[in-house]
């Protein structure tokens, strides 16, 4: 179990960016966060990976949990010693290293013998066909998609408990993005992992999780059962790209579409 | 100059009864050159820092597997180890320093402009050269132990022509082949170990290596300690061939081409610009021209200015990879 405290966020000292954040990921479960661009998704991710440090950035109040311990201290590679791999934002593969390093590259911090190493990598392979063709070739050269492959597959290698992605549809063609949806759906299904996923694309985002945060300026501005969310007024103007102007009647609503207006200034 | 005129110019300008033997002189002297250069292309690779300090850990460390084989004056040696035990020594040592530097020179700088860190690297070229001087005195020691007396001479047959043989001093050789073994060695584990594995992810990204749980700066204190170890031995080669002094430091001069030849992020090619560096340096000796002749120091430079003209990523390289 993941559970954030609110959290408050600050980078460089003065750059105020999480105003108190608090989640939780139940284990085996796939939560989601949705929000706008420099909501602060990212940041709160970094903050459960510990690689917030590396950028200047702080928490300063709150805390993060994981298991009951507490690892908002914790440096990066303790915390994936403990479990928990975020894969960066916009595919960031090891681009002149091969496919195969790249995925060995992700078990580097286990102390695992090469047999075992191998049934690891065939696993990958298994979840990922086209990646066991490429297995030589150069990581950067390949498309979009493939590449988003090897990311998921080398945090596999890590033999996560909980995986924080952070956009992995990002600039990938509807098709692509499903069938990677369809992927990381099956990794959890079999394997238990659960799974934080920040995403702009709702559709795919909710109907993959149980549970959905939403996210602006900073705070969690909306939470509840993704189905629930996929059926709000607001959710559906802005992230699904649905428009019902004859749900917006209740007092409920009505207080929804002031926060809507928030979310475009 | 008539240095790209072809034909018979060129009869006029080199002498060609001296190229063969130059041409192996300079093969030769090229892999130490080259193995200095491999070591500050280790740190750029991790670090993206360039090691202005490199020439200066060469230096030190000849000056400490002078020290420990007990080459001090007679009443200050304080060990007597045979070289082999002396370079093992030294080497350990300068890991240490390596590291040293790195924990406590390099990494309370983390996160500041690349080149407040390669000023750092220049400081410590300093620090290193006075302490140098206070231990051990500025004077120059030619009494490196040597493997071979310089009058060793390996005669490789050569029927017909350049008198009959090319002659190669045994020291030269032996550098070259030590200095070839150590490189390979050091190539072989960076690409077909974990833990190379784990160097060569770190100098591709810092942020994505450590998402992966690699501990950067633990790769970044390994890559000072090897390359204090690379320029440890680079400097008992040169040491062999030349005694010990402060002046050891300047062979950096001739890796810095050596280094931008191959590409700046390749170890092999770092090996290799050695190569040509070397080449330049001895085929210019073998010219008519006694202004060309003197010309050895600006050589490889010329060379570098050739090639970058032609591959501005020098001639290894990694191209940038551009896609979305
Ligand atoms: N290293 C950093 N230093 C200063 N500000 C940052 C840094 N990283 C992100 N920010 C700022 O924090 C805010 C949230 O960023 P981020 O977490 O990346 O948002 P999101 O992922 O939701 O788009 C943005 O305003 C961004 O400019
Ligand atoms: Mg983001």
């Amino acid at each position: 179990m993941l559970h954030i405290n609110n959290i408050e966020v600050v980078y460089s000292d003065v750059i105020f960016v999480l105003r108190g954040v608090s989640l939780s990921v139940r284990d085996g479960q796939i939560v989601s966060m949705l929000g706008a661009n420099g909501a602060g998704k990212s940041t709160t991710l970094k903050a459960i990976s510990g690689l917030l440090r590396a950028q200047q950035g702080e928490v300063t109040r709150g805390s993060v949990e994981w298991h009951g311990e507490r690892i908002d201290n914790k440096t990066p590679d303790e915390i994936v010693r403990m479990g928990i791999v975020q894969m960066l934002e916009g595919r960031p593969l090891f681009q002149h290293l091969t496919v195969e390093e790249n995925l060995r590259a992700g078990a580097l911090f286990r102390t695992t013998s090469e047999a075992s190493l191998g049934r690891d990598l065939d696993e990958v392979y298994e979840y990922f066909p086209r990646l066991l063709e490429f297995r030589r070739r150069t990581a950067g050269y390949l498309s979009g998609g493939e590449q988003q492959m090897v990311v998921i597959g080398r945090a596999l290698m890590a033999k996560p408990k909980l995986m924080l992605l952070d956009e992995p549809s990002l600039g990938l063609a509807p098709l692509l993005a499903q069938a990677i949806f369809q992927v990381i759906r099956r990794i959890n299904a079999e394997s238990g992992v659960s799974m934080l996923i920040v995403e702009q694309n709702a559709h795919v985002a909710l109907a993959t999780a149980a549970h959905a945060y939403v996210m602006e300026s900073g705070r969690i501005v909306l939470n509840g059962p993704a189905e629930q969310l996929a059926q709000n007024a607001d959710i559906k103007n802005f992230y699904l790209g649905l428009t019902q102007a004859d749900e917006r009647k209740s007092y409920r609503d009505a207080k929804h579409y002031k926060r809507r207006k928030r979310w475009l200034g | 100059m008539r240095l790209f005129s072809s034909g018979g110019a060129l009869n006029t300008f080199l002498n060609w009864s001296l190229v063969p033997q130059q041409f192996v002189t300079g093969i030769l002297n090229g892999g130490t050159i080259g193995l200095i250069a491999l070591g500050i292309v280790l740190i750029y690779k991790s670090s993206e820092v360039f090691n202005f300090a490199h020439g200066h850990l060469v230096m030190f460390g000849a000056f400490l597997t002078w020290w420990f084989s007990g080459g001090a004056e007679a009443g200050g040696e304080l060990f007597n180890l045979p070289l082999w035990a002396a370079v093992v020594a030294a080497l350990v040592v300068s890991m240490g320093i390596g590291l040293l530097i790195e924990r406590f020179a390099l990494r309370p700088l983390t996160g500041q402009p690349l080149l407040a860190i390669m000023l750092m690297t220049l400081g410590m070229a300093q620090l290193i050269e006075g302490v140098t001087a206070i231990l051990f005195g500025v004077q120059l020691k030619s009494n490196f132990p040597a493997l071979f007396s310089p009058s060793d001479v390996l005669v490789i047959p050569f029927p017909g022509a350049f008198g009959n043989a090319i002659r190669l001093k045994y020291t030269l050789v032996a550098t070259f082949i030590v200095a070839l073994l150590a490189a390979a060695l050091f190539i072989w584990f960076f690409n077909r170990t974990k833990t190379g594995l784990a160097m060569r992810a770190t100098a591709e990204s810092h942020e994505v290596a450590r998402s992966v749980g690699i501990n950067v700066s633990r790769v970044f204190g390994l890559s000072w300690g090897i390359a204090g170890c690379i320029a440890t031995l680079g400097g008992v080669l040169l040491a062999t061939l030349t005694g010990v002094s402060l002046n050891l430091s300047t062979v950096v001069l001739i890796a810095f081409p050596a280094i931008l030849l191959g590409g700046l992020d390749s170890l092999g090619g770092a090996l290799l610009g050695g190569f040509a560096v070397g080449l330049a340096q001895a085929l210019v000796q073998a010219s008519q021209r006694i202004e060309v002749r003197n010309a050895t120091e600006i050589a490889p430079y010329i060379l570098l200015l050739v090639v970058l003209l032609i591959r501005p990523e020098g001639l290894f390289g990694q191209k940038r990879i551009e896609r979305v």
